[in-house]
């Protein structure tokens, strides 16, 4: 019995990095008032970019930046259609979805079912992961999961006590407001999209060189949209995204925890989907008003006009 | 000193859209060539082998045809909830929706009746099946204020599964020797098609009546107006009365149950059985998506930017086979031309206009 406990906190740690890292990239992205439906396409370009590299060079590290650069790159176009041209955010972020996952279907077709033999070391903390039960599970881990934590609590602290980040919440409260105080607010979104984009393509990279050490079309498995209802469900904010995206780890485990029970596992495999629906139900019963939404999220910002 | 200075076009001509809507068109395939160049594949040939396969030789526009139906069905029923700013992105699930109810009909009842009553049942199963399905997120969203691309989006996946639940379990067909799938519907219950084709022209006929149908429903009733509104105008809209429930769940039942035609279409009319997700739709949801943009949302002008779409889905199955092309090339076509429609739209909303000075 300890050691399923174990063994299921320690899968469903894994299985909520990409959304932790997804969710927050897209936290921060939000905050400044784009809605970017992107995430999905730009974890796939992630995934493929990261897995390439990693392959050629040898080194999971450089698959790690080569995935940030290509997810940062690729985000600058719904930058520019959403802050530039103020062009309809959501038409926009499924344009960079379709293509983020037909670039990554094209580059990744030749690495396609290939085994990734480079190996990325666990982190182990010492004494902390000897606690019993949990010790395992959150201190010796991935890479990826503590870089995840630890992103969330920095972006957290980032957009709560800093300049920069108030900025960025403001415009996306008020960019009218927020651009008489000198602020750039132009420059704030864009930097916010890319950014978030530079997350969801980390989120990307776990998926193809840690968890499942291979590129496979379609592999991100709709993970980007619901990283996309986590940001919803944490409430913009990247604390609660953190155990928002374990939980949701936790689920996409029970799959599996209920296969012997005789599910049929194509029930089990809805769990996650139905699980989003539920939860944004339950938060919108609790109370609407508490969304607490940015005010001017998906509203295009054109300047000069009243 | 150049200055570009920008001013907001109130009249927008339907000549100028057009004019806007080639030139995007073109410069987004000047990218794709791009990106085909990179890939080591000589773009001009690439394209000319697109539309080469699509509409360059007689099999190849009844194939265009034949794809055409589901992105006409689909796109001029996204144009309605798109006109209300409804972000229906799970028209693919509402289409299996429409594929489970159809093949229900047609092999409960396909045996019994003859075809002239069995085919109009399987219509109407498969847009009730695409209805419901359809009004699940337009309650979610009145009712809770969830976002419907979210839960639009997680219906489809769970869609997916249901049928595939389906067909691996209760409904595997012993003629299928152990395989997933249905077994094929009765013979009263398939579409027939023009000879030499696979065009199921009954649905075609379907088709192109809806788009004419939602045409004259957007623009010159009550309801269509209403529409409008709600997306146009919310404030405006509540002070005038409009039933915002009532208008959302309309739009997205017809929405919806118009994907769930093009469900019935590929079921009766192409396969024959309900096999995998995979194989009923190739995407048709998304595509579809496309094909309600570049129509400016106006349902008759899906029809055309139904068979462009259709054309560049045959022509990249072409170039995949002549090429060596990955399937996902298509997306990436798609992907481009949808980012260069939605950047020409700029364009024609905003009068930009260049001046010299010397300073």
């Amino acid at each position: 019995m300890e050691e399923i406990i174990i063994s299921t906190l320690q899968r469903a740690m894994v299985a909520g990095t990409p959304l932790l890292l997804a969710t927050t990239g897209e936290i921060i992205c939000e905050r400044s008032g784009i809605l970017n439906l992107g995430v999905e396409g730009v974890m796939a370009l992630g995934a493929v970019t990261a897995f390439i590299v990693t392959m050629t060079t040898g080194s999971p590290w450089l698959g790690v930046l080569a995935a940030l650069a290509a997810g940062m790159v690729i985000s600058v176009i719904h930058a520019f259609t959403s802050v530039t041209l103020q062009a309809n955010q959501v038409v926009s972020g499924l344009a960079l979805t379709m293509l983020g996952l037909g670039l990554a279907g094209m580059v990744g077709k030749p690495y396609v079912g290939k085994p990734l033999t480079i190996k990325m070391e666990d982190i182990t903390i010492p004494v902390l992961s000897d606690i019993p039960y949990i010790g395992k599970a959150l201190f010796s881990q991935s890479p990826f999961f503590f870089m995840a934590v630890g992103l969330a609590l920095v972006s957290w602290f980032f957009l709560q006590r800093t300049r920069l980040g108030i900025q960025i919440r403001s415009t996306g409260e008020n960019p009218k407001a927020t651009e008489t105080q000198g602020v750039n607010v132009f420059l704030i979104r864009y930097m916010s999209v890319i950014i978030g984009g530079g997350f969801s393509a980390l989120a990307g990279a776990h998926l193809s060189i840690s968890y499942s050490k291979s590129w496979i079309e379609g592999m991100t498995a709709g993970r980007g949209w619901i990283a996309i209802a986590l940001t919803i469900f944490a409430l913009w904010n990247p604390g609660r995204a953190i155990w928002a995206a374990f939980l949701f780890g936790g689920i996409f485990v029970a799959q599996y925890l209920m296969q012997p029970l005789g599910i049929s596992p194509n029930f089990l495999a809805m769990l996650p989907y139905i699980a989003t629906l539920l939860i944004l139900v339950l938060i919108s019963l609790k109370d609407p008003r508490k969304l607490n939404a940015p005010a001017m999220l998906a509203a295009p910002y054109k300047r000069g006009e009243r | 000193m150049i200055r570009l200075s920008y001013t907001d076009r109130y009249q927008i001509t339907r000549l100028r859209t057009l004019v806007t809507n080639i030139f995007s068109l073109a410069a987004g395939l000047v990218v794709i060539s791009i990106i085909f160049l990179i890939a080591g594949v000589n773009p001009l040939f690439a394209i000319s082998e697109i539309f080469q396969g699509s509409f360059g030789s007689m099999y190849g526009f009844k194939e265009t045809i034949t794809k055409a139906i589901p992105l006409i069905l689909i796109g001029a029923g996204l144009t309605l909830a798109f006109r209300a700013k409804f972000w229906n992105i799970g028209a693919e699930g509402q289409m299996l929706m429409g594929a489970i109810f159809s093949t229900w009909t047609g092999l409960t009842f396909g045996d019994a009746l003859p075809g002239f009553a069995i085919i109009p049942l399987m219509f109407a199963a498969g847009f009730l099946g695409g209805a419901l399905w359809g009004i699940i997120p337009a309650i979610l969203k009145i009712r809770y204020a969830i976002n419907e691309v979210i839960s639009t989006l997680m219906l489809n996946y769970i869609c997916a599964h249901i049928l595939t639940m389906l067909i691996v379990g209760p409904w595997r067909g012993a003629t299928r020797f152990g395989f997933p799938g249905t077994d094929n519907l009765p013979d009263a219950a398939i579409l027939s098609v023009i000879p030499g084709s696979r065009i199921h022209y009954i649905t075609l006929i379907l088709a192109l009546a809806c788009a004419a149908i939602l045409t004259l429903a957007i623009y010159k009733t009550r309801f269509g107006y209403e529409a409008r509104v709600v997306g146009e105008n919310p404030d405006a809209g509540k002070y005038a009365g409009i039933n915002f429930f009532k208008t959302t769940l309309i739009l997205m039942a017809v929405s919806g149950g118009l994907a769930g035609l093009a469900g019935v279409g590929e079921v009766a009319g192409i396969h024959h059985y309900l096999g995998y997700p995979a194989s009923v739709s190739s995407g048709y949801g998304f595509t579809a998506i496309i094909v309600a943009w570049l129509a400016k949302l106006n349902p008759l002008y899906t029809v055309i930017s139904g068979i462009f779409f259709a054309g560049i889905l045959v022509g990249g199955d072409a170039i995949q086979i002549s090429l060596g092309l990955p399937a996902a090339t298509v997306e990436i076509v798609n992907g481009t031309l949808l980012i260069f429609l939605i950047m020409g739209d700029y364009f024609l909303h905003n009068k930009i206009t260049v001046s010299f000075s010397r300073t």
